[in-house]
């Protein structure tokens, strides 16, 4: 990854184009310790297996918040955090230790606001089952 | 269990915290987040931002610096073992970087169950504003309570 990320010229941009997915390592128990501490969601349902069982879950699961943050990586691979205008999702299935997540996004739509041009994004987190984790969508402004 | 709708409208103390270098710096870590302008203050600025900037979905270790953490659930009487994420959207009004400080007002705007009370919805929005008072972003989560009594039915 370079500190650099160019914009596409919204002329450039079509509604469909696609954005480079981004598919992550498998999801570990570390990484749920890191974003416990990194992110301040202390909630041990995410990294205490004996508290997640005692709630009825098989296994610790992953922070919806991780994923949205996976989100978040691909569309400032599209563009500059600084043209970052808005991003939501959600959380539509748990996410597993172990899972492996895939980054996806297209262009859903231009339009012209506040004296900005925009672009949205649909953007989602896919399983290896090919299920949809995250369902969201984000909006960019291009010059 | 119900949640009392009586609460919708509530608002939470306001507070403020600095966002800190090292804490982006783990959250970059804990996402896999490698690119060097959220570590390196230089790599920052080349980029164009006048310090590091914080990632987009950072703003969630910034709401949860509350001092009163967990106030939505002791609100809402709810043990945190029953909570999911259902959706988080967040809308960015102006940049946040290292060294600002950021104060967080959070209100209950809306509370409904839906699959006859097995599952309540509990939507809340945040208004994020920097040292100046500048409103820097808004953010709505909606948590989700999964009903312990309607698994007994």
């Amino acid at each position: 990854m370079t500190a650099t990320v160019t914009a596409p010229k919204f002329d450039d941009v079509k509604v469909g184009d696609a954005i480079k997915p981004i598919v992550l390592p498998p999801i570990s128990r570390h990484q749920l310790a890191l974003y416990c501490g990194g992110s301040g969601d202390h909630n041990p349902i995410h990294v205490d297996i004996d508290f997640a069982r005692k709630f009825g879950f098989k296994d610790v699961f992953a922070h919806g918040m991780l994923s949205m943050a996976f989100l978040g990586r691909l569309v400032t691979s599209f563009v500059p955090q600084s043209q970052v205008r808005k991003l939501g999702t959600r959380f539509t299935s748990i996410t597993w230790v172990g899972d492996v997540i895939t980054v996806s996004g297209k262009v859903t739509g231009k339009r012209e606001a506040n004296g900005e041009k925009l672009v949205d994004l649909e953007v989602k987190c896919t399983n290896q089952d090919g299920k949809d984790t995250l369902q969201g969508d984000a909006t960019v402004a291009l010059a | 269990m119900q949640l009392d709708k009586g609460l919708i409208g509530h608002k939470f103390n306001a507070f403020t915290t600095t966002v800190e270098a090292g804490k982006i710096r783990l959250f970059c870590k804990a996402i896999g987040e490698d690119n060097p302008i959220y570590v390196d203050e230089e790599a920052a600025k080349k980029a164009g931002y006048r310090a590091i900037p914080a990632p987009p979905t950072f703003l969630t270790a910034v709401t949860n610096d509350d001092p009163d953490k967990g106030g939505l659930l002791r609100l809402l009487n709810v043990d945190i073992g029953l909570i999911l994420h259902g959706e988080q959207h967040y809308e960015y009004l102006a940049p946040v970087h290292v060294g600002d400080r950021i104060t967080c007002q959070q209100q209950v705007v809306d509370i409904y169950d839906k699959k006859g009370g097995a599952l309540w919805f509990v939507v809340s929005e945040t208004e994020l504003k920097d040292q100046s008072g500048k409103p820097v972003a808004k953010a709505k989560g909606i948590t989700v309570v999964r009903n312990p009594d309607a698994a007994k039915k």
